[in-house]
């Protein structure tokens, strides 16, 4: 099963390879890794989607705790949260199906962000269910290029999993 | 004060307590040479950079102080990484200090640049490369912090060289305070309860100790619990001596060549107390059949520990120490006999046993030395066959006195391990015991015991062999000894070489006055001890098989 991670790290550098070194030293799967600054200039946030059944990610959670950077983790599965994606992708078109493409694009919120003489470059955010739904209709035109950031997650409502400062860990 | 970053390094190390440093200079870290020149800080210098982190590593595991080893960069901070590595599997606490190449040249592929912190990622607890001078006092503080809480473990920092020129003011950083840095001292009251519990209920409990008993300091507090219900105490390599192994509560070491009471115990118990170790594949062998029918509890000060390799009914996340304490507060003490007299009974039947033909055989050699030495020796090993007739034959009552590579396996470990006990242990007698071929991978140091008057005794168990290599060839490979078979040098001379005493010995009456002869030297001493060149290490669980499946 997948499990979105957030991780909340000191903004230090090399935190990134600590902890990308990690899951690939102990043969964890990676889904996605999206890593920013949050609201506190010392503190980074990355949202990890984590493939793996309870063992594998009880092992992650504690590896990744035992990481001196590591300030917090919450693994946000079970919980509401809102999630997104922002993707690019350049597909043929040429002017024989531009209405088309720009038709689909109209059905999934997406932009038109740039044009060439055979292509269009759309832009799209949302959650995994609807890139991939993006994805896929766009398909039978030919997918030239496409990039994905990686899942980026929040807790809905009142709930976050922002740093207090009390010096601790915490997982929910 | 204005001071240097190489002073406010040095002053950081004598404010955590450092009293030695095991090294090797150039050219990045003479400002810190220089200022050790007048320092109240005794530098050893080795004569190969793994020398002085082995070195480090066995000073700290005989006096539980953190080692602390220093090299230059590039090729003196890669010499370090095998040394690093092993004290990571181990969990030593060890402050490893590497120079760097000026900032400006980061990056550059500069002359001697290594990116050492890249390097040695995955085989530190933590590591730092410090680029502001002002960060000097509050990194070491740090990294001392790291390396000894916890689950200890090696930590490094690296300094560039401007770094060590630059100045800045020299003031104590006060207490450490890492937001992500967390031990976990206080096992959870509830899983003590269901600990004591599942203890008070078993009727076969075995009791398997590793080196977080060595390293916790909990010895006293494992002997209380395991003579409070008359439970076996089996050890790991890692472990003995965390437990009296003449005690008749002791079934000695576990696992590939441990005893076959322990195994057989193991096998039959109904409840597995794991304390302070791993899980490691050479205890469990096959993990399906490992312990089957028993409740695992498990104490670790790691959580991560917890659960990667077997699954576990009880866990207890704490101090090993505190929390052997806290289940012994509340333990009402009730015998097993039954199932001490059925280990006994093993114990009786499966001996450690050899063949005696008239050569001279390891086995032999390493009881003589237990004799000679009355148990009372600090032991290292180098890594083969004799580091396991070591553990076998020698019987460890103290903690800190078998001081052997575990996890990595290091070969060429023991020697300069024996040169860091002597250092932090000048009045007790310290014997590397060690293979033709180990030997041979840190010789060198010869030099270092000789310069620093350090009487370290070096016993060969000379096969002629790469001993252990040979005998899985023996036994898995037909026999077909590929590259194994060694030519050596006269070890004799070799030492002579030195300025050490070599004694060489041809029979086997002779083992016992050349033990005497080099325990009375004040010298180092190489004892060269031609065994038996295809003896082999049983009983021995072949990889795969269930531990309770051993030949021999
Ligand atoms: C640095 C290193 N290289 C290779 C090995 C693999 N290895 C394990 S035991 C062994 C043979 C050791 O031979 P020797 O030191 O003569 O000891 P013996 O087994 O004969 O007692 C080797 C090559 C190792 N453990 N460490």
């Amino acid at each position: 099963m997948r499990h979105t991670l957030a991780v909340l790290v000191e903004n230090s550098p090399g935190v990134l390879a600590r902890v990308a070194g990690l899951f690939s030293r102990r043969g964890y799967n990676i889904d996605s890794l999206a890593v920013g600054r949050t609201e506190s200039p010392d503190v980074s946030r990355m949202t990890i989607v984590v493939d793996g059944d309870e063992r594998v990610l009880e092992q992650v959670t504690k590896q990744l705790h035992k990481l001196v950077d590591v300030i917090k983790i919450n693994d946000i599965t079970v919980d509401e949260y809102v999630d997104r994606e922002l993707v690019l992708i350049k597909v043929n078109a040429d002017s024989a199906q531009r209405g088309e493409v720009m038709q689909i694009a109209d059905v999934f919120r997406a932009r038109i962000v740039d044009l060439g003489r055979k292509t269009l470059t759309l832009e799209c955010t949302g959650n995994d269910g609807k890139i991939n739904a993006f994805e896929e209709s766009l398909r039978p035109y030919g997918i030239k290029e496409l990039v994905r950031t990686g899942k980026i997650a929040m807790l809905r409502g009142s709930k976050y999993t922002g740093y207090q400062d009390n010096g601790t860990k915490e997982e929910i | 004060m204005q001071k240097t970053g190489a002073q406010i390094l040095v002053e950081s190390l004598l404010a955590e307590g450092v009293d030695t440093i095991f090294g090797y200079p150039g050219g990045v870290v003479l400002p810190i040479y220089d200022v050790l020149y007048d320092a109240d800080i005794r530098h050893i210098l080795t004569r190969h950079e793994q020398g002085a982190a082995h070195a480090a590593d066995g000073y700290a595991r005989a006096s539980g102080k953190p080692g602390v080893c220093l090299a230059t960069s590039g090729p003196g901070a890669t010499n370090l990484v095998t040394g690093i590595a092993n004290a990571y599997m181990d969990s030593v606490p060890m402050v490893a200090i590497t120079g760097q190449v000026p900032t400006s040249l980061l990056g550059k592929d500069s002359f001697q640049e290594a990116d050492i912190t890249g390097i040695t990622l995955p085989i530190t607890k933590h590591n730092f490369i410090v680029k502001d001078v002002n960060d000097v006092a509050r990194t070491v503080r740090e990294a001392f912090y790291i390396a000894t809480s916890g689950r200890p473990g090696p930590v490094l920092i690296d300094m560039p060289k401007d770094v060590s020129v630059g100045v800045a003011e020299y003031t104590d950083p006060g207490p450490v305070q890492l937001p992500g840095y967390k031990t976990n001292n206080e096992p959870d009251t509830e899983q003590v309860a269901r600990a004591v519990r599942a203890i008070e209920e078993s009727e076969r409990p075995v009791i398997y100790a590793g080196g977080g008993v060595v390293s916790g300091g909990a010895h006293g507090e494992l002997l209380e619990l395991a003579e409070m219900l008359l439970m076996p105490v089996a050890t790991t390599l890692m472990g003995l001596g965390g437990f009296p192994g003449n005690h008749p509560l002791s079934v000695g070491m576990l696992g590939m060549h441990g005893s076959k009471y322990a195994n057989y115990a193991i096998n039959e118990c109904d409840l597995l107390i794991g304390v302070g170790v791993r899980f490691d594949d050479r205890v469990t062998s096959k993990l399906e059949e490992f312990a089957p029918g028993a409740v695992i509890m498990h104490i670790d000060i790691d959580p991560a520990e917890i659960g990667k390799n077997v699954g576990v009914d009880i866990p207890l996340v704490g101090d090993v120490r505190l929390t052997l304490r806290k289940i012994i507060e509340r333990l009402r003490p009730r015998l097993a006999s039954q199932w001490r007299d059925k280990i006994g009974v093993w114990k009786k039947e499966h001996p450690f046993e050899f063949v005696e033909n008239g050569r001279i055989k390891p086995q032999e050699v390493i009881q003589e030395i237990f004799n000679v030495t009355k148990g009372n020796a600090r032991i290292t090993t180098e890594v083969g066959q004799h580091q396991m007739w070591a553990a076998q034959y020698y019987t460890f009552t103290r903690p800190r006195t078998f001081i052997s590579s575990g996890g990595l396996g290091t070969m060429g470990f023991g020697f300069p391990a024996a040169i860091g006990v002597q250092v932090a242990c000048p009045d007790e007698t310290v014997i590397d015991i060690a293979g033709d071929g180990s030997i041979q991978m840190n010789i060198q140091e010869l030099a270092t015991a000789v310069h620093y008057n350090l009487p370290v005794k070096i016993a060969i168990m000379n096969n002629g062999f790469l001993g252990m290599v040979r005998q899985w060839q023996e036994l898995f490979y037909n026999r077909r000894y590929s590259y194994t078979e060694l030519d050596n040098p006269d070890f004799v001379k070799l030492a002579e070489a030195y300025g050490a005493v070599g004694i060489r010995v041809s029979k086997k009456s002779e083992v016992r006055p050349a033990l005497e002869e080099a325990m009375a030297s004040a010298k180092p001493v190489v004892l060269d001890f031609p065994i038996e060149r295809e003896e082999n290490v049983y009983p021995m669980v072949p990889p795969g098989e269930p531990i309770h499946k051993m030949l021999g």
